[in-house]
Parts: structure tokens; C-alpha cells; sequence
């Protein structure tokens, strides 16, 4: 076997270790890579940035912990973007495996910033995903009665005030499925509410139609799309910390794609010469 | 549905449809837990080679669940603290592994060997530099003044990608309002089972 046949049948074995090298080595040895920011998550940050203190905003976490590297350092920079600016937060899932994703997430952003109940609320879960978020639009309290501890939504202070989506200034949808076109579909346009959306780096494409057609404020994708977010705010997180590792990964697998090929033609012209002779 | 928009007297009927189209959705979480069980439990019973795996799927829903039901799943509780150090390790780790699949399909099947695959090859390629912040990075070192990796990147997500997307999404839509209306017309039954 050649030199050239033996790239190209490469133990697998040998690449996951790269690809685990690669991960693990800028973890522990940040580079600190240049960030820059993209017009889409900046648009997400400006229109959250000039909503005026007191407006409300609807956070939906549709997610679960497998889509948790991306979406929770997202999630957290979000959150504490909006505590920050005195808005109140409507939190909520669609998600069954997230609800308890979702409570961590809202607690955790704010801490020493915001107090539960008063700047912010987690309404929790709940089932028939369209169909809720339709009803919603009527009214929030016929399909929240109570926040994910059982408090009822008459009860909470953030919620004094809030009937529906007229009251809402922005849904900011932290989505790893399908969920963003059905608040766009149910509530964005019927409702004229203004949405923003952060989704998984391999899903972002999918939204870039309904962003060319105004009907996404922004779109946040990936943990690049956290990692900018993360420097608009300018409180350093895992997302940016994990932007080193994510560069040296694709460098790396752009290598392994440039190699394969090298071996491929080579063999390829090798095994023409070999027919005509 | 579609009359409330326009017929604000049909607002209360949409109402009491939209209240009965979620109590509607709620057993579906009861089916399929049911299924569920049953599929784990006949797996048990018949000890099937993946038996230990049903064992172990009984025990974690029965005990979360039980914890859920007597101690709550707020802060500070047991269901908190084991969907955080258990169902969340897990459930990213499982995840995490396609960084490490799709290294090795790309290293094996990523070849240019037809035009159509050269030109998906450079785009990912494009992109994947362009996307990450060692892409400007590098570029920077060659031309400091210039962002144009940043500017291929956008244009081939903003155009040639959004129009392709643009296309399935109206695919998609019209396929589904036609699939629609055969259901509601009743020409389309396979749904229920027919012509099996």
C-alpha cells in the first residue's frame, strides 16, 4: 500500500483524537481569537438595547440539554442583556425535556441583577406547540395559570399589565427545532409582534429567508452568534471561550478535507496511468 | 380559523377551538408514554438481547419521575439536581459525538469529484473559515484592510443558499396545502389506514 493509499484510509480512530485535541488543547490554553459582529446579531442586541425600561419581552428557551452548548451561553447573554436594561422577562418553553433547562437558565442570568417575580417570570412548559402559541395571542393567562412553580400568573408583579402579545415589545425565540417558523406563522404576522431568533450554527441557514424578508428583527446563530452577542454585552462566556476551540476544529477538518483529496487525485492519476500503459 | 381574522363575532368560537385543539394535543404525551412502557416492558418480558437497556430506561423514568411528583422539579431539588448532573451530561455528550462523525464522513466522502461536488466542497469550505473568528483571522494576516471572507460567507448564505431555502420552504407549503385539501376532501385516506 502506498503512502497516498494509506492517507486516504485513514483509521478514523486517529481523526477523533485530532478532533478531541483540537477541542480540549484552546479550552485549556485559550488563543483568544478576534470576534467580530455580524449585522444579524447585532440587530438582535440594538432593538433589545433601545427597548425603554419596563417594556416586556417574551423569551421562549425551545430547547433541550443537547443543544446546550450553543443555546445556553446564548440564552444567558440574552437574559442578562434585557435584566440589564430594566425589561421584563416572560420566560417559556415548548419544549418538554427544556423546562427545567429553562429555569436554570433564567435563574442563572440573574443573579445579582434581576429578582424573580418582579423583573422576571418562567411560565414553564407547555404542550401543542402552534396551537398554544395562537391562544397566547388572545391570552397568555388562558394557557399559563400559574409560572413553573405553581405561583399563579395573577399573583406575579411582571405579569400586571400583560394580556397578550399587544403588550409585548419582542419574542426572542432560543430555538434547536422548528419552532421559530411557527412564531413567526402564529404570532409575528397575525399579531405584528417583532421576533428575534437565535438557533443552532446548522439550523441558521434555514432563517435566513425570513430575515431577508423582515419578518426576523435579528438571528443569532450558533455559538458564534453567542460569542458575538456575548462581546456586544461585553461579559466574556463560554461561548466565546469555546470560539477558539470551534476555529481550530474547522481548521482542522478542512485539512482532513484537503488531504483526502490530495490522496484521491493522486490515486485517481496513478490508476490512469496504470489503464493506459 | 381563518374567518376570525376578518369576522370579529367568530373571535369567541376560535376560542373555544383553539381551548379544545390543546386539550386534544395533551393525550398525545399519554400515548406515547403508554407506548413507551409497553415497547420497554415487552422487551423485558420476552428478554430480548437489549433487555439491560429497557431495565435501565424503566428505572430512570420511574425515579425522575418520583422525584418530580414528591419533591417538585424547582431549585434546590432532587429532580433538579439529577436532570442537571445526569439527563444534561448525557444528553450533550450524545450530541457532542457528531462533531467527531462528521469529521470522519467529510475526511472519507468529501471528495471533488464531479462539478457539482468541487463547487459544495470550496463553498464549505468558504464558509466554514469565514464563519468562525480564524478565518477574518488569517485573511487579516494577507490583507488587514480587507473583510472578505466575511463578505463570501454572507453573500452565499444571502443569496444562492436563500434563494434554494426560499424554494423548499414554498415547496414544502404548497405540498402541504395540497396534501390539505386531498385530506379534507377525502381523496387522501392512506392516513387512516386505507389501501393497506
Amino acid at each position: 500500500m502506498s503512502f497516498w493509499e494509506k492517507i486516504g484510509s485513514f483509521d478514523r480512530r486517529y481523526i477523533f483524537a485530532l478532533i478531541a485535541l483540537t477541542v480540549i488543547v484552546p479550552l485549556l490554553i485559550p488563543i483568544g481569537m478576534p470576534i467580530t459582529i455580524t449585522s444579524e446579531v447585532k440587530s438582535v442586541y440594538d432593538y433589545i438595547d433601545s427597548l425603554p425600561p419596563g417594556s416586556a419581552i417574551l423569551v421562549a428557551l425551545d430547547f433541550d440539554p443537547a443543544s446546550l452548548a450553543e443555546l445556553y451561553p446564548m440564552s444567558l447573554a440574552v437574559l442578562k442583556h434585557a435584566y440589564t436594561k430594566k425589561v421584563k422577562v416572560i420566560g417559556m418553553t415548548l419544549w418538554i425535556t427544556g423546562a427545567s433547562l429553562g429555569d436554570m437558565v433564567m435563574r442563572e442570568a440573574a443573579t445579582s441583577i434581576a429578582e424573580v417575580d418582579k423583573d422576571y417570570t418562567y411560565l414553564g412548559y407547555v404542550p401543542s406547540g402552534a396551537v398554544a402559541i395562537m391562544r397566547m395571542g388572545q391570552d397568555i393567562s388562558s394557557v399559563f395559570k400559574a409560572d413553573y412553580n405553581g405561583k399563579p400568573i395573577s399573583q406575579i408583579p411582571v405579569m400586571k399589565g400583560i394580556k397578550n402579545y399587544k403588550d409585548i415589545s419582542l419574542i426572542v425565540d432560543l430555538a434547536a427545532g422548528g419552532t421559530p417558523e411557527a412564531w413567526i406563522v402564529y404570532a409575528g404576522s397575525p399579531h405584528k409582534v417583532p421576533i428575534a431568533v437565535g438557533v443552532t450554527a446548522v439550523s441558521a441557514v434555514g432563517y435566513y429567508p425570513y430575515l431577508n424578508a423582515k419578518q426576523l428583527v435579528g438571528l443569532i446563530g450558533g455559538m458564534k452568534g453567542a460569542a458575538e452577542y456575548e462581546k456586544l454585552i461585553q461579559a466574556r462566556g463560554t461561548a466565546s471561550a469555546g470560539m477558539d476551540s470551534q476555529s481550530m476544529t474547522h481548521i482542522a477538518i478542512i485539512l482532513l478535507i484537503i488531504i483526502a483529496n490530495a490522496s484521491y487525485f493522486v490515486i485517481r492519476r496513478k490508476n490512469k496511468k496504470a489503464v493506459e500503459s | 380559523m381563518i374567518a376570525q381574522f376578518f369576522i370579529p363575532p367568530f373571535t369567541s368560537l376560535y376560542d373555544k377551538i383553539l381551548n379544545w385543539a390543546m386539550i386534544i394535543s395533551i393525550p398525545a404525551l399519554v400515548i406515547g408514554l403508554t407506548s413507551l412502557i409497553k415497547l420497554h416492558y415487552t422487551r423485558i418480558i420476552r428478554k430480548t438481547p437489549n433487555m439491560p437497556y429497557s431495565i435501565v430506561a424503566f428505572i430512570a423514568m420511574i425515579t425522575m419521575a418520583l422525584m418530580g411528583l414528591i419533591g417538585g422539579t424547582g431549585e434546590g431539588t432532587g429532580f433538579e439536581w439529577m436532570f442537571k448532573n445526569i439527563q444534561v451530561p448525557m444528553q450533550a455528550t450524545m450530541f457532542s459525538l457528531l462533531a467527531f462523525y462528521i469529521a470522519s464522513a467529510a475526511y472519507r466522502a468529501f471528495r471533488a469529484r464531479t462539478l457539482e461536488a468541487t463547487l459544495m466542497l470550496l463553498t464549505a469550505v468558504i464558509v466554514m473559515l469565514a464563519r468562525v473568528p480564524i478565518g477574518n483571522f488569517l485573511w487579516h494576516l494577507i490583507m488587514p484592510n480587507s473583510n472578505l471572507p466575511e463578505v463570501v460567507s454572507g453573500w452565499i448564505l444571502n443569496v444562492p443558499s436563500m434563494a434554494a431555502r426560499r424554494g423548499i420552504i414554498l415547496g414544502i407549503s404548497l405540498g402541504a396545502i395540497a396534501t390539505s385539501i386531498k385530506i379534507i376532501l377525502g381523496i387522501e385516506r392512506s392516513y387512516m389506514g386505507a389501501g393497506e
